[in-house]
């Protein structure tokens, strides 16, 4: 009964102490990304052309029906970010858990079993750090065509390194502690000890590296969509918006700062979390 | 205690390839060990006890240690031909060990009841209910107040003799035949010493275990150990058992060894120690490694290493000055 009573205090601690703002903006793409379809004004690919280039509601021409105005095929701006955010959140969320799962597949088996494992995979991630992504990318496009598909792909072949690379670090401090070895003495195979013993000591540093790298990959998504790489059109995504903005910055600002605005307050907002979650999980702020 | 024979280890070497040549750890390490007996491994550190160990169940850090040569047979079979899958079953099961610090050699994430029950998960196939009974079972055998609460709690929540107590229930809990305990007392308080050493004691009473036991202090060995091996730089020096070592230690590295202890009772100024350091054992001198500190070298003990010689009835030893005496 006491123990319980401790344990809620600690879970409220532990809660009032979680940023609001990182967690409230990426709560709100989050809705929209999942729940956009339900509720955007207009369908976020309806062109309507007698109202292009129709500025934000508070501007002189602007209309309440198009909050956050029109872009130059009369496509409302407010639909087209919130049907922006599912492409870049799905995207994310995809390449995070791919490039995740099996960077920590790799760390698992190159730093558990070393010898000539470690070495072939260890230079495998370095080839891949080294690989310009840009021009791969560039490349795949070229070869597979732009899609959501291949951009994901894109981004888990460049991303998974990253990944094995740190966490096969963590795996050789963790191997040589002692209740490792005792793991192996009471007969635990080696898959046993690397996903039973291992793995959930390497949990954190894997959620603080997926909280940052989430930021990236949708910064990548959108430069990739900038350049006409990415999801093609006229699916709604922040990069390929920003593309179509850049032609009218003079006329229409609103064009190009809606996306930039949304593509800021998500990666700020992840970059925030994963710091907190870093000082958080770090073992010497855990007594707190 | 019986006079069958569990574990004898022949000829034992292992050996760590380093960029700096070759290190002989442990280089021909024979002892055997019976049924329900207790075999002390003593000596400095680094002189190869810990290693022999880790030989035995097969635990030497590839690929820089190998064992390279010997057998280590384990009722009636050679571990060291062993497979890797053949291993695990033994691990565990009929071997199993106790590390010297307890604050590590729990994992901080599991409850202290998930990893009693790893090995009876891995080896008994037994239903859910039965391993929470077995676990139980062995907390409360290790005295574990109300082992239901403990069991559920984690590793943190535990003292350091609770901890090793858990370690030993994990040990335990596939009643081994054998249990290796490298120092287990030793980041332990003298108290907790004691308690801890008492309860291997009964529970090697009960179950007629064996278990070899590496120390560097004669205080546990005199509780504990019905036998006592001596090791320096990688070899045993002297074995005999452990009431006719304390009262007739005839190895002069063995005779030094117990010089060192302060006695009950007896004031001097300054504690006996040996002078020099253990020898660099990738470049060890040919004869008898404790030849550069002992204080009765001969010139042969430089040329060539002792034979083993019997001093009494189980009392074997390797120096030259026994020779010297036939």
């Amino acid at each position: 009964m006491m123990s319980e009573r401790i344990d809620l205090r600690r879970i409220t601690s532990v809660l009032r102490t979680v940023p609001i703002f990182p967690t409230v903006v990426l709560a709100i793409f989050l809705v929209c990304g999942v729940f956009g379809g339900f509720f955007v004004p207009h369908d976020p690919n309806d062109m309507e052309l007698n109202n292009s280039l129709m500025p934000p509601f508070w501007e002189e021409g602007g209309s309440t029906s198009y909050l956050l105005g029109t872009d130059q095929l009369g496509r409302d701006m407010l639909s087209r970010v919130i049907g922006g955010a599912g492409i870049s959140l799905q995207v994310g969320f995809v390449v995070v858990f791919i490039s995740g799962t099996i960077g920590s597949i790799f760390a698992l088996l190159s730093g558990y079993l070393g010898g000539w494992v470690d070495v072939i995979i260890m230079r495998m991630a370095d080839t891949f750090l080294a690989l310009p992504y840009m021009l791969i990318a560039i490349a795949m496009a070229a070869i597979l065509g732009p899609s959501r598909n291949n951009i994901i792909l894109i981004l888990v072949i460049m991303g998974w390194a990253g990944y094995a690379r740190v966490l096969r670090s963590e795996v050789l401090r963790i191997k040589e502690v002692n209740f490792i070895q005792l793991a192996i003495v009471a007969g635990c195979s080696n898959v046993r000890i690397m996903l039973r013993h291992i793995f959930p000591n390497i949990v954190n540093t894997l959620t603080i590296m997926a909280t940052l790298q989430f930021g990236s990959v949708i910064i990548a998504e959108s430069s990739l969509s900038f350049l006409g790489l990415g999801v093609p059109p006229p699916h709604p995504a922040w990069g390929s918006m920003l593309a179509d903005g850049r032609n009218h910055m003079t006329n229409a600002w609103w064009m190009s700062v809606w996306p930039g605005v949304a593509i800021l307050l998500v990666v700020l907002s992840c970059n925030l979390l994963g710091d907190w979650l870093r000082v958080r999980l770090d073992p010497k702020f855990r007594q707190l | 205690m019986t006079d069958e024979t569990l574990l004898e280890v022949k000829d034992l070497k292992t050996y760590f390839f380093t960029r700096r040549g070759t290190v002989k750890a442990v280089d021909g390490v024979s002892f055997q060990l019976k049924k329900g007996e207790t075999l002390g491994l003593v000596g400095e550190s680094g002189c190869g006890k810990s290693v022999t160990c880790f030989s035995v169940i097969r635990l030497v850090d590839k690929p820089a240690g190998r064992t390279v040569g010997g057998q280590v047979i384990f009722n009636g079979e050679d571990l060291l031909t062993k497979s890797e899958k053949e291993i695990q079953q033994i691990r565990g099961k009929h071997i199993s060990m106790i590390l010297q610090d307890p604050m590590m050699s729990l994992n901080p994430l599991f409850t202290v009841g998930n990893q009693v029950a790893e090995p009876v998960k891995i080896h008994q196939k037994l239903d859910k209910r039965m391993v929470w009974e077995k676990v139980k079972e062995m907390l409360s055998l290790v005295n574990i107040p109300s082992p239901e609460v403990r069991m559920k709690e984690y590793p943190h929540q535990m003292s350091g003799g609770m901890r090793q107590r858990i370690v030993g229930a994990m040990a335990l809990s596939c009643q081994p035949q054998l249990l290796i305990a490298d120092e287990p007392t030793t980041a332990l308080d003298v108290t907790i010493q004691a308690q801890f050493l008492r309860l291997l004691k009964d529970i090697q009473q009960q179950s007629n275990l064996s278990m070899i036991v590496v120390t560097h202090d004669f205080g546990i060995v005199a509780r504990v150990c019905d036998r006592v091996a001596v090791m320096y730089a990688g070899k045993i020096v002297e074995t005999a058992e452990t009431r006719d070592l304390f009262n007739n230690p005839t190895h002069p590295y063995t005779i030094a060894l117990m010089n060192s202890l302060p006695k009950m009772g007896a004031k001097v100024d300054r504690l006996y120690t040996i002078e020099g350091q253990p020898p660099e054992l990738q470049n060890l001198p040919p004869g008898c490694n404790f030849a550069p500190r002992c204080p009765e070298a001969m010139e042969i003990c430089r040329q060539e290493y002792p034979p083993q010689s019997m001093v009494t009835e189980e009392h074997y030893m390797n120096c030259w000055l026994a020779k010297g005496k036939e």
